[in-house]
């Protein structure tokens, strides 16, 4: 690489946790005007690297320059005044503050707040890159994909010229996803320097200037923006990857899962599930599609017995389960994968071992008594590493030690090495990469094939399309109905907008007939 | 990935060097706070300030004088909490009571409850124990015994009260607990004016002595085996929050309670055991109150203030113990060590007792506020620095 002047360096970077490298001697570069796409297995080391160049961990070795001058970054706030924005997969934003007060925080430029100056900054700006907001929002009323947004005014109200974007895309919706990759490009087009990092190949293809993949804390190559899905793969596992998943016809049993008429409300008594039946055999893979907020999440809340149902009723293998606490759903064998497994899956301050074990710690094998059986644990962990490759270099660190892609299989392989009668499993795959899907989705079949009832939420179609038998199409809290798995997209896609699978159906046929007779 | 094996417990290295911050910070505000009480001190003393107007002229004079202030009180404070033998066992039995609720709060605090209510629930210890003590006639084993599982029982009690409220009906437990606090207080109060405590033959709100047989047997001076039971005590909430199912619980739900639900953990069942165990160990710090020897050789008899403020010294105990057992033990030593020495301070170099009291509020203030110490002490800040980012996200 020839000496470079303008934009944005990394030359070397080595980064240790212990003995363990997570960065080694690392070199990047990202040019105004472009995105660059890191790519990478879970725990390869990009949000590690990331965090180097945002200022948040101090690297062992190596160097950071932007436009030829040698940089140090302390802390976020030094990485901020020399023009680098970080949008984190995980917001740093305070919920209780409104998006105006949220984006003068840290910069607040004396004892007097200007909340005026502060509202017209937010609008301006949103205005500048189309990124619509209401100033005064409290955050916590915000879907996602708008906190979102607030992240990336925040990082641009700052004059940032390099964007860092750690996994935007795994917590929107398709529609959201479009929304974002317009801004992206606006961005570029502006002149600034792009950091993009997803594990949906899609994405990549669709937006990329330059690829560079990391593979172990090392980078192992480059790709062009042209390369196809496969050859991606190829690159970032090291072997070919087979993306489809070969699955036998489902050999259905027994109706396991009995659903009738159930109402559940949220918190403020608004009924978000609204009187629902359906059933679900033993040796099928059931899909709940729709777009988020559609009441998927309660419903599957529902069935675990975390939130209260209002009426109707649950029945798992003949028993009542209606009012079942998730105790005795759990040891029913209702396994559980929720949608976000940070704040409902996973005990960041809890270690690996004891992650794993989550929901079966006061029973034998590990359990004797009151007493926790240590070394049953510590195997049952370090079984579970190897089997799933949870990669990380000792299963005592702490879960918060954990990529997350790896803290997403850590909850997957807990409820899959259980005995189960039904599988409940919210975006499984969110946040796993490539390699990773092809296994777990290759794990959630054979539970199927063990006889298992499966209910599958995600807004993934691929991922409907490659696991379901059927598709259980949900719109504001009801059933809009149940078709099979190939039916085509856009008639789904009707559905999930509310339209009845017949009227859909015919919708489609009639768009498809005057396609044709537009191209003859 | 990784085919090297790991041993199923964190190793003792491992151990220190995750833990070094925490000791270095502890011995660091602890040395930062004396040197604070030895500035006030000198401020205070109007001999020893007004020699600092000569500062310039004769240097010596000032310096010196402030050296001899300092000095005298320092070494008396040390003699009397670790001079002699005697001065080591009368830190011990100042250290029994503040373990024992000191861990109260400290188990509280892992569940992610705020037990302010260690008071209340010592109080109840103190007047259960006590009652068995005076009250009932047992063999001498027996009698120590059963004295000890009522002040246990009626703490237990106490405590589980608050925990069963904010189960069932959300009631926040730092109101709940305050208010328990008063109650209990007017309790005892109100329980010493009748004739099932009053002392025979005395008007004044004092209970009679207990037994000899219910008494904690005494060692040496003060120290009596009520301190090794709080030794115990200690090792058994270690065992219960390491090594058992319900401790699992207990910082499953302290650390996210979301999880512990989706997992199947109970957080009202959770909040009721802990508030239990903890109202137990105030209890049993009740107990020591109660059933301890005093520098005479013999228990106090029940009366308003037998158990002082244990309930509210064990917060500042379970701070700077961080919660964990062996913290507390040794941060209930700290200050059974400083109210021993104090005592001796005042009387040897006539510190107010009130300078102790000071250096415990600032010894917690510098643990409280880690930064302050690492800015002040150079040799920890490139520790802090690496340790200060806790892990990142995903
Ligand atoms: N604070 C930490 N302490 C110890 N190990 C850590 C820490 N942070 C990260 N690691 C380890 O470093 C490796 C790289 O993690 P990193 O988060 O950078 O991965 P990633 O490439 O972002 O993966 P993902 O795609 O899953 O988010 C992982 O194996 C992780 O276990
Ligand atoms: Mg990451």
């Amino acid at each position: 690489m020839s000496a470079q002047t303008t934009g944005l360096q990394l030359k070397a970077i080595t980064k240790k946790f212990g003995s363990f490298v997570a960065n080694d001697a690392v070199d990047l570069d990202v040019r105004p005007g472009e995105i660059h796409c890191l790519l990478g297995e879970n725990g390869a080391g990009k949000s590690t690297l990331m965090n180097v160049l945002y200022g948040l961990y101090q690297p062992d070795g190596g160097e950071i320059t932007i436009d030829g001058s040698r940089q140090h970054f302390a802390n976020p706030k030094q990485a901020m005044a020399a023009g680098i924005g970080m949008v984190h997969q995980h917001f740093m934003l305070v919920d209780v503050f409104t998006v105006a007060e949220n984006m003068i925080l840290g910069r607040e430029p004396g004892l007097v707040v200007d909340m005026k100056a502060a509202r017209t900054r937010v609008q301006e700006l949103s205005a500048r890159y189309n990124l619509p907001v209401d100033p005064d929002a409290t955050i916590e009323a915000l879907p996602v994909g708008i906190q979102q947004r607030v992240e990336i005014l925040k990082a641009l109200a700052n004059d940032a010229k390099f964007l860092i974007f750690d996994e935007p895309t795994a917590v929107l919706t398709p529609q959201e996803i479009d929304e974002l990759m317009i801004v992206m490009q606006k961005l570029r087009d502006e002149g600034k320097g792009i950091v993009f990092i997803t594990h949906k190949l899609r994405e990549v293809r669709a937006i990329a200037d330059r690829i560079t993949v990391l593979r172990r804390g090392k980078i192992v190559g480059s790709a062009e923006p042209g390369a196809s899905e496969a050859e991606l793969a190829e690159l970032m596992v090291g072997r070919a990857v087979d993306l489809s998943v070969d699955k036998a016809p489902a050999r259905v049993g027994e109706v396991r899962l009995r659903v009738a008429d159930l109402s559940v409300a949220n918190p403020i008594g608004a009924v978000v599930v609204d009187s629902i039946s359906f059933d679900v055999a033993g040796g099928e893979i059931l899909c709940i599609a729709g777009v988020q907020g559609n009441g998927q999440s309660e419903l599957a809340d529902a069935l675990l017995g975390n939130t209260p149902v209002v009426s109707g009723s649950i029945n798992l293998d003949g028993a009542d389960i209606t009012h079942a606490k998730p105790r005795e759903t759990i040891l029913a064998g209702v396994g559980f994968v929720p949608e976000d497994r940070q704040h409902d899956g996973f005990i960041g301050s809890f270690t690996i071992a004891e992650n794993l074990v989550l929901n079966r710690f006061d029973r034998p094998p590990f359990a004797k008594g009151l007493s926790l059986d240590l070394a049953a644990i510590h195997a049952n962990a370090e079984q579970l590493r190897d089997e799933f490759d949870i990669r990380t270099p000792d299963v005592t660190n702490r879960g918060s030690s954990l990529s997350g892609g790896n803290a997403q299989k850590v909850v997957l392989a807990r409820e899959l090495s259980r005995e189960l009668s039904l599988l409940i499993a919210s975006q499984p795959t969110r946040g796993v990469y490539v390699g990773a899907i092809e296994f777990l989705h290759k794990r959630i079949v054979e539970e199927r094939d063990k006889g298992t009832a499966v209910i599958l939420v995600s807004t993934e179609l691929e991922e409907v399309e490659a696991l379901a038998d059927r598709v259980l199409v949900m719109y504001r809290g009801k059933v809009v109905g149940i078709v099979a798995s190939d039916t085509p997209r856009d008639v789904m896609g009707l559905m999930m907008a509310g339209i009845p699978y017949a009227e859909a159906l015919a919708v489609s046929q009639a768009d498809d007939a005057s396609a044709g007779k537009d191209h003859s | 990935m990784t085919n090297h094996t790991v041993s199923p417990r964190p190793t003792f290295a491992g151990y220190l060097a995750t833990r070094w911050r925490d000791w270095s910070v502890t011995a660091s505000a602890v040395v930062l706070a004396l040197v604070v009480g030895a500035v006030v001190m000198i401020v205070a003393d109007a001999e020893v300030a007004a020699n600092f107007a000569y500062l310039f002229t004769a240097p010596g004079l000032a310096l010196g004088s402030a050296w001899a202030k300092v000095s005298t009180a320092y070494s008396a404070l040390l003699l009397g909490a670790v001079g002699s033998p005697l001065a080591l066992a009368q830190t011990t039995a100042a250290a029994a009571p503040l373990i024992c609720a000191g861990l109260a709060v400290g188990l509280a605090f892992r569940a992610g409850l705020f037990n302010i209510g260690a008071q209340g629930q010592a109080i109840w210890g103190s007047i259960l124990a006590a009652y068995v003590g005076f009250a009932v006639q047992l063999p001498p084993v027996i009698h120590l015994i059963v004295a000890v599982a009522a002040g246990v029982l009626g703490g237990a009690v106490w405590g589980g009260i608050v925990g069963w409220l904010k189960a069932k009906t959300g009631a926040h437990e730092v109101i709940v607990t305050i208010m328990m606090n008063y109650v209990a207080n007017g309790l005892l109060a109100w329980l010493l004016s009748t004739a099932l405590f009053m002392r025979p033959g005395r008007q004044d709100p004092i209970s009679p002595e207990v037994h000899p047989t219910a008494a904690f047997p005494v060692i040496l001076g003060q120290l009596h085996v009520g301190f090794f039971v709080a030794l115990a005590a200690a090792g058994a909430v270690w065992w219960l929050l390491d090594r058992s199912t319900i401790g699992f619980a207990i910082r499953a739900v302290g650390a996210n309670p979301n999880a512990a639900s989706t997992s199947g953990m109970s957080a009202a069942r959770t909040t009721i055991i802990t508030m239990t165990i903890a109202g137990a160990l105030a209890g049993l710090a009740g107990a020591q109150s109660a059933l301890g020897a005093s520098a005479t050789g013999t228990p106090v008899p029940l009366t308003v203030g037998l158990v002082g403020t244990v309930g509210f010294d064990a917060i500042t105990v379970a701070l700077l113990g961080r919660s964990k057992p062996l913290g507390i033990v040794m941060a209930g030593l700290l200050f059974g060590g400083l109210s021993a020495g104090g005592l001796a301070m005042q009387s040897i170099a006539q510190t107010p007792l009130t300078l102790t009291m000071l250096l415990q509020a600032l010894i917690v203030l510098f643990v409280a506020a880690p930064q302050l110490v690492s800015t002040l002490v150079p040799i920890l800040k490139a520790r802090t620095s690496r340790v200060a980012v806790a892990g990142g996200q995903a």
